[in-house]
């Protein structure tokens, strides 16, 4: 259970959580090539979790931080947000 | 002060005692009528002992999320009084019931209106909240509109107009409509009872719920679990409809097998194939399973939830497949394409559903909604994509027999 959870390092959790707005998101998939081990494309080229139980909360972990954190700056529809592990709601 | 019209006022009134709770004031109750069958309820002077109340009597949201009630109360006192500027809350009856097959807020709202009234106020005043809404379709306008005339304690309750749509009903949807006048999802980082209506912590909460709660206001949590199971306390209202001789809406028990439910509304259980349970979002239970409670714990098992208390009886004449089929599609449309994977995800798969439905011969079709329904869930901005896909799966499950038959070409039910 708590496997899926984890980012991309292995063993400790996830240093943040990456939010798509999925009202905002047109799936050209910027984000998906920016982090490709946390995100892959589905059918129709929209962001899909390949690891993180939460699909609209993707677990970030540490050494991919960088990445989300310019996949937020870069997303053309400003779609994401990230949010520290931590803060909830 | 709110029972001190000209109405000469029962103090000493019985609390009902049956599983008839919310409907002891008879048909279109009016004010008088409400407070000789339940008694006065002075609701400003109610404070979040309340919530000490809630917890103790088990009541969850009868909304669809079943949510435990005290806790989105707790969750929203917490954040007011967090604030710095203290912020107070909004507080949000919600009638908006898009569920199709769900009319028991309607029943509720025309019949037992002050009931409503009587726990959204009380809510409001547990909590501090300053800004009380009632959000409901115009088909109930009439006889709201009537009963917050009849009281001055519900002045200041503004009613506004529900948007009629599936979605419309979804928490922050309701929130959007009431700000924006759009009745559909928004994207939320935060919880609305941390930040919702005009940024405000905002408990939207369905009508029946707050007519509960009217009651544990009254009469205490010991009253309220004295019917019902210690999993499942108090009573919940089901809508049965579909292949039933008299559609419409009971109070029961909480936990009471479906069998039972059935029966009081005469249906015969031996044409029965299954019976859809929770409404569109939720799952089939076939035949042989109506000894099973409508209650989440009951239902969790077999994948489902009681959600709004929906029954959708299908007899043995239909088809499931085509039935859910049908639902499918109609949720698609109802998708308030706002996001990718709802917007493409639902019809793809009730394209593939319909073509299982119609015979096509082609087994790779299972696996195809399979994974449809697995690539939509929990990507959107609401639970429709999770709640129309949960349906597929348990149609594939539940008519797993039938699916054979149509992917060998053959459907065993519908006389073509
Ligand atoms: S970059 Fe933004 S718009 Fe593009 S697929 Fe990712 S989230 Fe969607
Ligand atoms: S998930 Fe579907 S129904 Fe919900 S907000 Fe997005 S598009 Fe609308």
């Amino acid at each position: 259970m708590a496997a899926r959870t984890l980012g991309s390092t292995g063993t400790r959790p996830p240093a943040a959580r990456l939010h798509i707005d999925w009202t905002r998101c047109d799936g050209r998939g910027l984000c998906t090539e920016l982090l490709p081990r946390e995100l892959t494309r589905d059918r129709w080229g929209y962001p899909l979790a390949t690891k993180s139980a939460s699909r609209s909360d993707v677990g970030i972990g540490e050494s991919s931080l960088d990445a989300a954190n310019d996949a937020v700056a870069l997303c053309p529809k400003l779609a994401l947000t990230l949010i520290p592990t931590g803060k909830t709601g | 002060m709110s029972a001190t019209r000209s109405v000469p006022v029962v103090q000493a009134v019985t609390p009902p005692a049956t599983t008839n709770r919310l409907f002891v004031a008879g048909a279109a109750a009016s004010h008088a009528a409400h407070l000789r069958s339940y008694g006065p309820l002075a609701t400003e002077t109610i404070t979040n002992t309340l919530l000490v109340a809630l917890e103790a009597s088990g009541l969850t949201g009868r909304g669809g999320a079943g949510f435990a009630t005290w806790r989105k109360l707790a969750a929203a006192d917490e954040a007011r009084a967090d604030r710095v500027l203290r912020s107070s809350p909004i507080v949000i009856a919600n009638g908006a019931e898009g569920e199709p097959r769900s009319t028991k807020d309607a029943t509720l709202l025309q019949n037992s209106p002050h009931l409503v009234i009587d726990g959204l106020l009380a809510t409001a005043s547990a909590i501090k909240a300053s800004q009380v809404y009632l959000y409901t379709v115009a088909e109930n306008f009439r006889a709201v509109q009537h009963a917050l005339n009849e009281r001055p304690d519900a002045r200041h309750i503004v009613l506004v107009e529900a948007a009629e749509s599936f979605i419309s009903g979804e928490a922050s949807a309701v929130v959007n409509a009431i700000e924006n006048g759009i009745a559909l999802p928004t994207d939320r980082i935060r919880r609305l009872s941390d930040s919702g209506l005009k940024k405000r912590p905002t408990i939207v909460q369905n009508v029946e719920t707050l007519a509960h709660i009217a009651l544990i206001a009254r009469y205490g949590a010991r009253w309220f679990r004295s019917i019902g199971s210690d999993r499942d306390p108090g009573t919940r209202l089901v809508t049965v409809s579909g292949d039933v001789q008299h559609e419409g809406v009971t109070e029961v028990a909480g936990d009471t097998p479906l069998r039972d439910i059935l029966a009081t509304r005469g249906v015969d259980r031996s044409n029965v194939l299954a019976v859809l349970v929770g409404g569109y979002h939720g799952t089939w239970v076939a035949a042989d399973n109506l000894g099973v409670e409508l209650s989440a714990a009951a239902l969790a098992p077999l994948g489902g939830h009681p959600g709004a208390g929906v029954l959708y009886v299908l007899s043995k004449q239909r088809c499931g497949l085509q039935a859910t089929a049908d639902i499918v599609q109609y949720l698609a449309n109802e998708s308030a394409r706002q996001c990718g994977p709802c917007m493409f995800g639902l019809p793809a798969m009730a394209g593939v559903l319909t073509r299982i439905a119609s015979g096509h011969r082609d087994p790779n079709l299972r696996r195809e909604l399979r994974e449809l329904s697995d690539t939509v869930a929990g990507r959107g901005s609401c639970h429709h994509p999770d709640g129309t896909a949960r349906l597929a799966l348990s149609a594939l499950s539940v008519f797993a027999d039938d699916a054979n038959h149509h992917l060998s070409g053959r459907c065993t039910r519908q006389s073509r």
